[in-house]
C-alpha cells in the first residue's frame, strides 16, 4: 500500500488540497493498472517511499508539491495510455493533477462524433448525449479530445470537422452572457492543456484535409479572441507568419485565412503596430499576380478584407496605401471570378473605410467598375455597383452633417465623387436597368444587376440633387412608350428612383406632368412587372412631394378622386402589385396627416377606402407578396390622419377590427399556425392606432371607451399564443389602452397583471420584455396610487431582471425609468423598496460613470443607462416630495451628488442626460430641502454644472437648469 | 468575412409600420414620463392649484380701475361645484370645460391694490411700466390651441398662436405642456400686451420673483415668434411693454415715453414678489389725469356718473363688504329690504356715495353714506376692494 487516492469524482477545476482525513483508501496502485477513470485535480499522499507505476490513460500529468524541490514536474503524454514509473519519498504531499481523459471516451470519441452526423435520429440523439456528458464530466479532458481529434491526420474528414465546429462553440456564443462565460471558462483552464490544444490547432493548419485546415482557422480566431485581449498567446502571429513564406500552398492558405479570420474576431488596439504591417505585408504579398494559386489569392484578398480595420497607419502612409490600392486593383482583373468578386467587395469595404483617401484612384475605379458593369459576370457587377452605393451612402452622410451652413465642420470633407462621375455614372446606371428578371418581384430574395443599379441611382439622386434630373429625363421619355415591357418598366422606375434628393421646383411639374399617364399606367399597361413599378413610383410621389406643409400641392381637388378611384381599382390586382398600390395609399394618406382638424380631401372617400383595404386583407392571395400586411399599414395610416369628420368612421371600425381578432383567436383553437399569430399581431397593431388616435381628444375617447373592456380580454387572449409578435403588439396596444383609459384601468389589473408578469419574465424575447417595462409605465400614469397592491410583484420581478445576466442589456436603462415611474406613482410608499432599489442604482451608477476606451456603441449604452439611473432617482426625489419621510432619502443624497459630480468630470454625457442630470439636481434640492443645502453647497461641480446648463443652447437643459437654480436657491436660503 | 449577399431594401420603405409604432410609443412614454415629471416637479409649488385659495374663500378678486366692459356671458352656467375644483393644479384646469373653467380662472389673477403711500425702497425693489388701456386677461396655450379668458372667466378668444403649445404644429412641443400669459387685449391694435408671465411650457412661475418672472418673460417670449406679425397659424400679436427699474428716469419714462398702446395708469411691481391670485400689496397702481383716461368710473355709455359708486358684496348676515381680504364691511342690509329686492346673499349691489361721504379714522373706515342703486353689472366678477373706493374718493370730492 503506497498510496492514497481518493477517486471520488470532483467536478472543480483548479488545484485543490484534499484534507488527509477525507481520503480514503479506494485502491493501491503498485505495478497495477488503473482501471476507471481519473477525474483530475487530485491530492495523492505518499505514506512511504515507493517506486510506482502505473498506468494512466492521460495526456498530461503535472505533479507540483511544497516539500520537495524535484517538483513541480510536468509531463506531457502524447499518446492515449504510457507507463508511468517515478519514484516517491515518504511524507511527499502531492498536488497531482492528471488530464485524464475517459479512456473509453477517448477511443470511442472519432465514432461518437460520427454517430452525431448519423441519419438514423436514436443514433445521432444518443452521440449527442455522450458528448453532452463527456463535456460535463471533464471539460479539459473533452477539449483536449476534440482539439486531437481535429489534428490527427489518421481520421475521418467528418468527425475531424465536427470535432473542430464543437470545440469553436465551446469557446463563442451569440448570447452575450454565454460569451462571457466561456471566455472565463477558457481563460481560467491549465495553460499546459491549453498549450497542448493549440499546438493541435497550428499543426492541423498543415493537414492535407481542407476540411480540417478551415476548421482550425475558426479556432485558432476564436482562441486569439479571447487570449489576445489578455495579451496571452504572443508567439501566434509570428508562428502563423512564418508559414506564410515557406509552406505548401494548401497550408499557406489555410494561414491567410486564420490571419482574416483573427482580425475579423480581434479589435485593432490588441495587434501591435509591427504585427500588422507584417500581416498586411503577408496578405498583399499573397494577393499579388506572382502567388500562382488561386485558392491562396483568394485567401489572401479576403483576409485584407478583414484586416481593413487595422491598416489605419498603413492607409495614411501614401507609399504603402498606393501599394495595396494597385495590388487591389489588379486583383480585380484575374481570370478568377471569385477572385475579381472579392476584390470588388474590398473595394466596396474600402469606400466606406478610407472614402477621405480615395481621390487619387477613384477615376481609375470608374473604369475597372464601368467594364465590370458592362461585362462581368453579375456576382463581379454587383459588387462594382455596390463600390458606388457606398460613395453613395458616405457622401449623403457627410452633406447631412454640412447641413445648411457649409462652415465644412464635419471630420471627413466630401469629395463629391458621385457629382465628378455623374454623366458617365447615371449613363451606365440606366442600362443596367433594362436588365430586369421575369417575375423578380414576385420574388422575396431576388437581387439582380437590374435592382441594384435602380437602388445606386435613387442613392445618386439623393447625393447630387437637381443635377441627376437632365440626364435621366431623355432615358424616361425615350422608353416610356416603347412596346417592349423592360423599357417602360426601366423608365419607369428611372423615374420612381430620382423622386428624392431633387428639389420640389424641379421635380413638380414633372410630376404634375407624368401623374396621369402613371395613372393610366397602372390601369391599362398589360405588363404586372410595369404595374408594380408605375404604383411604386405613384407611392414615391406621394411620399416626397405631398403634404399639407407643401405650397405646390400635386394632388388636387380635381385629381384626388381619380387617384383614389385608381390605387383601389388597383389593390384588386395580383398580390405584388396591390401591395404596391397600398403603399402608394399610405403615403397618400400620410400627407394629410398634419393636415390639422381641417376638411380633409379624404373624408368623402374615407369609408370607401377603409372597406376596400379590409377586402384585400381577406383575399385569398392576401399572404403572398406581403399583401395583407401592407393593407393593415395602410389602414393604419389611414386611421392616424383621419380628423373630426371621419373620426365616427374610425369609430365604427374598432368592433368590426375586434371581431376580426376574435375569429383568428377562435380559429386558433382548430389550428395554431403562423398565419392566425402573424393576423393577431397586425391587429393588435391596428387596434392600438385607433386607441390612440381616438384617445387624443374627449369626444372620440368618450365613444371608444364603451369597447374598452372587450378590446381588454380580446388581448388578453392573444397572450395565449406563442408568439413573440403577437406578444409584443398586444403588449404595445395595451400600453395605448392604459393611456387613453387613465385610472379606470384598475379594473383590469387583476387578469391582466399575471401577463404583465409573464412579460417581465421573458428574457428569450427581450423585445417583449422591453414593451412590457414601458407598460409598466404607462400603468402607473395611468393608476398612479392604484397600482401599490401590484407593486411587490413587479418590483421583485423587475429587479430579477436588473440582476439576470440573460437578460439583453438593452433592457436595462428603461427598467431603471421604470423605478422612477413607481416612485412617481406611489409616493412614499416606494419607502419599502429603497432598501434593494437604491444600492442597485448605486452600483449601476459607479460602472456607468465612467466610459474611457469604450467605442461609440458603448458611449451610447452607459448614457441611456446613465439617463434610466437619473429619471429613477428623479421619480424617487419626487415622489417623496413634501411627505414626512423625505429624511429616508438623505443617506443616499451625497452618492446621488457624487454620481452627477462624475458625470460632470467625464464630460461625455449627451444633451438627454445632462438634462436629466441637472434636473435631480433640482429635485434633489425640492424634496431635501435644507437638509441638501449643504451637501450641494461642498459638492465638487455642483455650481460649475448648473452655470453651463444654464448657458446651454438647448432649450430643455435649461430649462431643467432654470428649475434646479430655484429649487437649489430655496434649498439654500431656508 | 465579406458578406456576399449584399442586398438593399428593394421598392420597400426603410422603416416599416410596425417600426414605427414602437418608436412612437417609445416617445409617446418618454414624453408622458416628462410630463409627469414637470407635473410633480411644479405641482406643490405652483399658486394656481385651488388649496391656496382654500385659506381665503371669499377673497374674490377685486376688479381693477378700468371700464366695466360690456360682456355678453355665452351661458348662465349651472353653479359649479367649487370644492369638486379645489384640487386641481393649472393642467387640470386647462382641460376644464365652459362653466368651470370661468369660475376657476376668474379667481387667479393678480390684482393689485391702489397705490395710496409711497412703498419704502421704492427706487431699489419696485418696477414700473405703464398699463396698456384694454382687457385684461388670462392666455392659456395648450394643446394646439390657444384660449384667451377674461377675469370673469368667460372666453375672450379662442385662436392659433406661435406661442408653445399655441397652435396645431409638428413643431410646436408637447401637446401636454401649457403656457399662460397674464395679458390686456389691446383692441385698437388687436395685440394682446403681455404684462407677467405665471406658466411657460410646463413650468410655473408663479412663486419666481417678478425680477425673474420679468427677465424669463422677455427672453423667452420673442423666441417663439408670438411677437411678429399676425399669420395663419398667429392670430393675434402678442407684445412686450418697456418695464423700467423706479429711479426718477424710470418713473419719468414709465410716466411719459410714448408707448404703441393708449395707456391707462401705472403699475407698479415689487421686485421680490412672487405672483399671487387676488389682491395684494406688492402690486400697485397709480392713476392720474396725465397716464389714464379712466381716472373717473364711467358708466355703460362712458358718462361719469355725478356720485362715486362702489359695488358691495352682500354676505348672509346682511353685512355689505368689499373684496378684500379680510372684507372691509361698509354697512347693513335688514332682511325685509333684502327680501323685497330679491337679493339673495352673494350678490353684488351697486351703492352710491352720498353727501355724507366716507368717514376714515387711522385709515379705517368709521361711516359711509350709501344709496341703493341696484344690481351690478353681471359681468362684474367680485366686489371692489377697500384701497379703490378710497382712492377714488378723493378724485370725485
Amino acid at each position: 500500500m503506497a498510496i492514497d487516492l481518493n477517486l471520488e469524482t470532483i467536478h472543480t477545476r483548479g488545484q485543490c488540497r484534499v484534507a488527509p482525513n477525507e481520503i480514503k483508501i479506494v485502491q493501491a496502485f503498485q505495478n497495477g493498472a488503473v482501471d476507471r477513470e481519473i477525474v483530475a485535480p487530485r491530492s495523492i499522499i505518499f505514506e512511504s517511499k515507493a517506486d510506482i507505476g502505473f498506468r494512466v490513460a492521460a495526456h498530461s500529468l503535472t505533479l507540483s508539491c511544497f516539500n520537495s524541490p524535484q517538483l513541480p514536474l510536468h509531463l506531457s503524454i502524447a499518446d492515449s495510455t504510457r507507463h508511468l514509473a517515478l519514484g516517491f519519498r515518504r511524507g511527499l504531499v502531492v498536488n497531482a493533477l492528471y488530464w485524464i481523459s475517459d479512456v473509453q471516451m477517448a477511443m470511442e470519441v472519432t465514432q461518437i462524433l460520427l454517430n452525431a452526423q448519423a441519419v438514423d435520429g436514436a443514433l445521432r440523439k444518443q452521440a449527442e448525449e455522450n458528448l453532452k456528458q463527456f463535456q460535463e464530466q471533464n471539460l479539459p479532458s473533452f477539449l483536449f479530445s476534440l482539439a486531437g481529434e481535429l489534428a490527427n491526420d489518421d481520421k475521418p474528414a467528418e468527425s475531424r470537422k465536427l470535432a473542430g465546429l464543437i470545440l469553436k462553440n465551446a469557446l463563442d456564443a451569440k448570447e452575450q452572457h454565454r460569451k462571457i462565460e466561456f471566455v472565463q471558462r477558457w481563460l481560467s483552464l491549465d495553460p499546459t492543456l491549453k498549450a497542448q490544444i493549440k499546438a493541435f490547432l497550428l499543426r492541423t493548419l498543415s493537414s492535407p484535409s481542407l476540411d480540417a485546415r478551415s476548421t482550425a482557422s475558426q479556432v485558432i480566431a476564436k482562441v486569439a479572441g479571447i487570449e489576445l485581449p489578455h495579451k496571452q498567446w504572443p508567439e501566434l502571429i509570428g508562428s502563423l507568419l512564418s508559414n506564410v513564406h515557406q509552406l505548401p500552398a494548401p497550408t499557406r492558405q489555410a494561414t491567410l485565412e486564420t490571419l482574416g479570420y483573427i482580425c475579423e474576431e480581434v479589435s485593432p488596439d490588441v495587434v501591435e503596430q509591427d504585427h500588422v504591417n507584417k500581416i498586411l505585408t503577408a496578405v498583399v504579398q499573397g494577393m499579388n499576380s506572382t502567388e500562382e494559386n488561386n485558392d491562396v489569392r483568394l485567401a489572401a484578398i479576403k483576409a485584407l478584407y478583414n484586416a481593413l480595420g487595422f491598416a489605419q497607419a498603413n492607409f495614411s502612409n501614401d507609399m504603402e496605401r498606393d501599394y495595396i490600392m494597385r495590388i487591389v486593383c489588379e486583383t480585380t482583373q484575374s481570370p478568377e471570378l471569385r477572385i475579381r468578386r472579392a476584390a470588388f467587395e474590398c473595394l466596396v469595404a474600402i469606400s466606406s473605410t478610407y472614402y477621405e483617401k480615395l481621390a487619387q484612384y477613384i477615376q481609375d475605379i470608374f473604369n475597372i467598375t464601368a467594364k465590370a458593369v458592362k461585362e462581368d459576370e453579375e456576382p463581379v457587377a454587383l459588387q462594382a455597383i455596390e463600390f458606388w452605393s457606398s460613395i453613395c451612402d458616405e457622401e449623403i452622410d457627410i452633406l447631412e452633417e454640412y447641413g445648411g451652413d457649409f462652415s465644412g465642420d464635419s471630420d471627413v470633407p466630401c469629395f463629391y465623387f458621385i457629382k465628378q462621375a455623374l454623366s458617365f455614372l447615371v449613363p451606365m446606371l440606366l442600362e443596367t436597368l433594362l436588365k430586369q428578371e421575369e417575375d423578380q418581384d414576385q420574388d422575396e430574395g431576388a437581387w439582380n444587376i437590374a435592382m441594384a443599379g435602380g437602388t445606386c441611382l435613387g442613392l445618386v439622386a439623393r447625393t447630387v440633387g437637381d443635377d441627376i434630373v437632365p440626364l435621366v429625363m431623355p432615358f424616361i421619355e425615350d422608353n416610356i412608350t416603347k412596346p417592349d415591357w423592360r423599357q417602360r418598366e426601366a423608365s419607369t422606375y428611372a423615374f420612381g428612383s430620382i423622386l428624392e434628393g431633387p428639389s420640389l421646383d424641379k421635380l413638380v411639374p414633372l410630376v404634375n406632368m407624368a401623374l396621369n399617364f402613371m395613372l393610366s399606367a397602372l390601369m391599362k399597361d398589360p405588363n404586372n412587372h410595369v404595374k408594380d413599378t408605375t404604383a411604386w413610383t405613384l407611392g414615391r410621389m406621394f411620399e416626397f412631394l405631398h403634404g399639407s406643409a407643401l405650397d405646390t400641392p400635386i394632388i388636387t381637388p380635381a385629381n384626388c378622386q381619380q387617384i383614389i378611384t385608381v390605387l383601389l381599382q388597383s389593390m384588386k390586382d395580383v398580390p405584388n402589385v396591390a401591395e404596391k398600390a397600398c403603399g402608394a395609399l399610405y403615403f397618400l394618406a400620410q400627407g394629410y396627416e398634419d393636415a390639422g382638424p381641417a376638411s380633409s380631401p379624404l373624408t368623402p372617400f374615407f369609408e370607401e377606402i377603409v372597406r376596400d383595404l379590409l377586402t384585400v386583407t381577406h383575399r385569398e392571395d392576401a399572404g403572398e407578396s406581403r399583401l395583407r400586411t401592407a393593407a393593415y399599414e395602410a389602414l393604419n395610416e389611414v386611421v392616424r390622419c383621419s380628423n373630426d369628420e371621419t373620426a365616427p368612421m374610425v369609430v365604427q371600425l374598432v368592433p368590426v377590427i375586434m371581431l376580426e381578432l376574435h375569429q383568428t383567436l377562435e380559429n386558433q383553437k382548430v389550428s395554431s399556425d403562423e398565419k392566425q399569430n402573424e393576423l393577431q399581431g397586425l391587429l393588435c397593431g391596428c387596434l392600438q392606432v385607433i386607441i390612440q388616435k381616438l384617445g387624443s381628444s374627449e369626444p372620440t375617447k368618450y365613444h371608444f371607451m364603451q369597447y374598452a373592456d372587450q378590446i381588454m380580454s380580446l388581448f388578453l387572449r392573444v397572450f395565449a399564443s406563442r408568439s413573440a409578435t403577437a406578444h409584443e403588439e398586444a403588449m404595445l396596444a395595451i400600453g395605448a389602452l392604459a393611456y387613453s383609459t387613465g385610472a379606470d384601468f384598475a379594473k383590469y389589473m387583476t387578469e391582466f397583471y399575471k401577463y404583465l408578469e409573464m412579460g417581465l419574465q421573458n428574457f428569450e424575447d427581450y423585445q417583449v420584455c422591453a414593451i412590457t417595462v414601458g407598460v409598466v409605465g404607462d400603468v402607473c400614469r395611468a393608476l398612479e396610487e392604484k397600482i401599490l397592491p401590484y407593486c411587490d410583484g413587479i418590483m421583485t420581478q423587475l429587479l430579477k431582471d436588473l440582476s439576470s445576466n440573460q437578460l439583453h442589456r438593452s433592457v436595462k436603462p428603461p427598467i431603471f425609468s421604470c423605478f422612477g415611474d413607481i416612485a412617481l406613482a406611489i409616493g412614499e410608499n416606494f419607502e419599502k423598496y429603497l432598501l434593494y432599489a437604491m444600492p442597485m442604482l448605486q452600483s449601476a451608477a459607479e460602472l456607468s460613470a465612467h466610459t474611457a476606451g469604450a467605442d461609440d456603441d458603448m458611449t451610447e449604452y452607459t448614457n441611456s443607462l446613465r439617463n434610466g439611473i437619473l429619471e429613477a432617482y428623479s421619480g424617487i426625489f419626487q415622489g417623496f416630495k413634501g411627505s414626512p419621510k423625505t429624511q429616508l432619502l438623505m443617506p443616499y443624497a451625497p452618492h446621488v451628488l457624487q454620481f452627477l459630480d462624475s458625470l460632470y468630470m467625464e464630460k461625455d454625457m449627451d444633451d438627454v442626460v445632462t438634462k436629466t442630470a441637472i434636473g435631480v439636481l433640482g429635485d434633489l434640492a425640492d424634496t431635501l430641502g435644507s437638509n441638501a443645502g449643504p451637501l450641494i453647497q461642498q459638492s465638487v461641480s455642483s455650481k460649475d454644472f448648473l452655470k453651463e446648463c444654464l448657458s446651454s443652447d438647448d432649450h430643455l437643459i435649461k430649462e431643467s437648469a432654470e428649475w434646479a437654480k430655484l429649487a437649489i436657491s430655496r434649498a439654500i436660503s431656508f | 468575412m465579406a458578406p456576399n449577399d449584399l442586398r438593399r431594401p428593394f421598392k420597400r420603405p426603410p422603416i416599416s409600420d410596425q417600426e414605427r409604432r414602437r418608436v412612437q410609443t417609445l416617445l409617446r412614454q418618454a414624453q408622458n414620463r416628462q410630463d409627469a415629471q414637470r407635473h410633480a416637479r411644479f405641482l406643490v409649488n405652483t399658486v394656481l392649484t385651488l388649496p391656496s385659495q382654500s385659506y381665503a374663500p371669499e377673497s374674490e378678486p377685486e376688479p381693477e380701475p378700468e371700464p366695466e366692459p360690456e360682456i355678453e356671458l355665452t351661458e348662465a352656467g349651472s353653479a359649479p361645484d367649487l370644492k369638486s375644483l379645489e384640487n386641481l393644479d393649472v393642467l387640470g384646469a386647462s382641460k376644464l370645460k365652459a362653466a368651470e373653467a370661468r369660475k376657476w380662472f376668474a379667481k387667479q389673477l393678480m390684482l393689485p391694490e391702489w397705490m395710496i403711500d409711497i412703498p419704502n425702497n421704492l427706487a431699489q425693489d419696485w418696477f414700473v411700466f405703464a398699463r396698456p388701456s384694454g382687457k385684461r386677461c388670462f392666455v392659456v396655450s395648450c394643446n394646439g390651441t390657444t384660449i384667451s379668458r377674461l377675469r370673469n372667466g368667460s372666453i375672450l378668444n379662442r385662436f392659433p398662436s406661435a406661442l408653445p403649445s399655441g397652435a396645431r404644429k409638428k413643431d410646436s412641443g408637447s401637446s401636454q405642456s401649457y403656457s399662460i400669459l397674464d395679458c390686456i387685449f389691446h383692441e385698437v391694435d388687436q395685440t394682446y400686451y403681455v404684462i407677467d408671465m405665471v406658466c411657460w411650457r410646463g413650468y410655473s412661475l408663479s412663486d419666481c420673483t417678478a425680477e425673474f418672472r420679468f427677465f424669463w418673460l422677455n427672453s423667452k417670449l420673442a423666441e417663439t415668434g408670438a411677437c411678429e406679425p399676425p399669420s395663419y397659424y398667429h392670430k393675434y400679436r402678442f407684445s412686450l411693454v418697456p418695464v423700467y427699474g423706479c429711479d426718477s428716469n424710470g418713473l419719468q419714462a414709465a410716466y411719459s415715453a410714448p408707448v404703441p398702446y393708449v395707456k391707462d395708469g401705472l403699475l407698479f411691481y415689487n421686485k421680490h414678489a412672487h405672483y399671487q391670485a387676488g389682491v395684494t400689496p406688492l402690486a400697485l397702481v397709480w392713476k392720474d389725469e396725465n397716464c389714464s383716461q379712466y381716472v373717473m368710473d364711467t358708466d355703460s355709455k362712458g358718462q361719469v356718473p355725478s356720485q362715486q359708486q362702489v359695488v358691495l358684496e352682500l354676505q348672509e348676515d346682511g353685512k355689505l363688504t368689499t373684496s378684500d381680504d379680510p372684507p372691509v364691511v361698509f354697512g347693513c342690509l335688514d332682511g325685509s329690504f333684502t327680501q323685497q329686492s330679491g337679493l339673495q346673499s352673494g350678490c353684488l349691489i351697486r351703492f352710491s356715495i352720498g353727501e355724507g361721504g366716507l368717514v376714515l379714522m387711522d385709515g379705517k373706515l368709521e361711516k359711509a353714506d350709501l344709496h341703493y342703486l341696484g344690481k351690478a353689472n353681471r359681468a362684474r366678477g367680485s366686489a371692489d376692494s377697500f384701497s379703490k373706493v378710497v382712492r377714488k374718493f378723493p378724485a370725485q370730492h
